[in-house]
């Protein structure tokens, strides 16, 4: 009996929700082609280190955020629902900014602002507002997490490239040798190139990727 | 019967219930996190000491930079708790007072608190058997809060290191005074002559190679001004102590 009540329900990872997931990382991607949240891309891709709590703290977010949205949707009411979403953003962004500081306070401090700045980032915004307002909580879970999946692999491969090259270093680790006491590769006149690891250079690394995600995948590339 | 979600009063009791719990639930986090954010300031205040004396951790022959994990224990290495001392406006010894809970950030932010009534504290470190002192200094940048520590050395007229940081000062511009370059121009600076106090001027010139002068950051003219500021003000006050 309880067998055919369940039967309409669909599979946790049915074909469309596998696709919530996989989606965002290539053909819907929230970075290289919604272009959203590039702030933070920008800013905080000079260490890997970095990018892996940005992501961390942009999922834990976005996860509890569009559950939340998505089990009070029926709830909110329509004319306030915005500030709704802002206030759950907010909540959830003084949360992670709080246990950052107390556990990870090292880290609090190079992120600074920027961890308030996810309040802003269109991405979580447009998640509610796009996804988890209209659909139920483990759909909308499976879309922060490939939402989160793929704005994180963009900020991993950019700050892959910055970190490498604008400081010499690979999760901290460095490769070529002490910059300052002049060893490794430094010795023959290799030098770290500043530029990487100003903001701007940012640009041209998603810009690469973005370049090379439509070279790959050419049903990206619109008709003019 | 269905509640009509779009009716005025609808909207309100939402709004209202969602910012009381959400209220809540945001005071009793911070609430719950403060102990251990509080320890990370703390622990954060003793590097920030200990980089102004430049005490790097030797560890089977290798040189350690100061973080979190060492910094206590060095901390108790070095400075020595009990000379700490809290000075008044005019270099008085103030009695009773620990130098280390001294908060100097929140007495400059507090505009109730008179100048005159604003406590110094005066950390005292020794170091390979000299005596070095350490200075908490605090004021304003461009866009925020800048503080910094500086160490003197033990003849109390010159300085031994120093070191500066900022809140939200702009990156490249008034945050370089964080890089070595900037804050070791204050190595071997001389803050007194002949017992009395002479200003350190961070200059555009370039002729911070004086030793009351400190060259000034290119684009970060105000943020150098305030270090100015904050030294000047703060020194005067320890050099009254350290002249008496």
């Amino acid at each position: 009996m309880s067998e055919k009540i369940k039967a309409p329900k669909e599979p946790l990872f049915s074909k469309k929700n596998k696709r919530l997931i996989t989606e965002p990382l290539d053909d819907n991607n929230p970075v290289t082609l919604q272009v959203l949240g590039i702030c933070s891309a920008l800013a905080i891709t000079v260490s890997i280190e970095q990018a892996l709590v940005m992501t961390g703290s942009v999922f834990f977010v976005l996860g509890l955020g569009n559950v939340i949205i998505s089990m009070l949707r029926n709830l909110i009411p329509s004319r306030i629902r915005i500030i709704v979403q802002l206030v759950v953003v907010a909540a959830l962004v003084i949360i992670v900014n709080e246990i950052l500081k107390a556990f990870l306070p090292d880290m609090a401090e190079k992120l600074s602002v920027f961890v308030g700045l996810i309040i802003t980032n269109c991405i979580i915004m447009g998640r509610f507002e796009a996804f988890a307002m209209a659909n139920k909580p483990w759909p909308s879970f499976l879309d922060a997490v490939g939402n989160t999946l793929g704005y994180g692999w963009v900020l991993v491969v950019v700050s892959v490239i910055r970190e490498i090259f604008g400081s010499g270093k690979f999760f901290g680790v460095e490769l070529f040798g002490d910059r300052i006491a002049g060893t490794g590769l430094y010795k023959y006149g290799y030098m770290d190139n500043n530029f990487i690891i100003l903001a701007p250079f940012a640009l041209f690394a998603v810009a690469i990727v973005i370049w090379v995600q439509r070279s790959r995948n050419t049903s990206l590339i619109e008709d003019h | 019967m269905a509640i009509n979600k779009d009716s005025n009063g609808y909207t309100f009791l939402f709004a209202i219930l969602l910012v009381v719990v959400v209220g809540s639930g945001l005071a009793a986090v911070s609430m719950g996190l403060k102990e251990k954010q509080d320890k990370n300031t703390e622990v954060k205040k003793k590097m920030d000491i200990l980089n102004a004396l430049k005490v790097k951790e030797v560890k089977n022959g290798d040189t350690l930079d100061i973080s979190r994990k060492n910094a206590e224990a060095l901390y108790d290495e070095y400075v020595l708790s009990d000379e700490c001392l809290v000075l008044g406006a005019e270099g008085n010894v103030l009695d009773g007072e620990v130098a280390f809970d001294i908060d100097i950030k929140k007495q400059f932010r507090d505009k109730t608190i008179d100048p005159k009534d604003r406590k110094y504290p005066l950390y005292v470190a020794s170091l390979n058997g000299t005596k070095k002192y350490v200075i908490p200094v605090v004021g304003s940048g461009l866009w925020g809060p800048i503080w910094g520590y500086l160490a003197i050395d033990e003849d109390k007229s010159s300085i031994y290191g120093a070191t500066f940081d900022h809140k939200t000062e702009t990156p490249g511009l008034g945050a370089e005074i964080k890089q070595p370059f900037f804050y070791d121009q204050y190595d071997s600076e001389v803050i007194s002559v002949d017992g009395k106090y002479k200003k350190i001027k961070v200059v555009k010139d370039g002729s911070g190679g004086d030793a009351h002068k400190v060259d000034g950051i290119t684009g970060g003219t105000i943020t150098s001004k305030g270090v100015e500021e904050m030294v000047d003000r703060t020194v005067q006050v320890y050099v009254k102590y350290f002249n008496k």
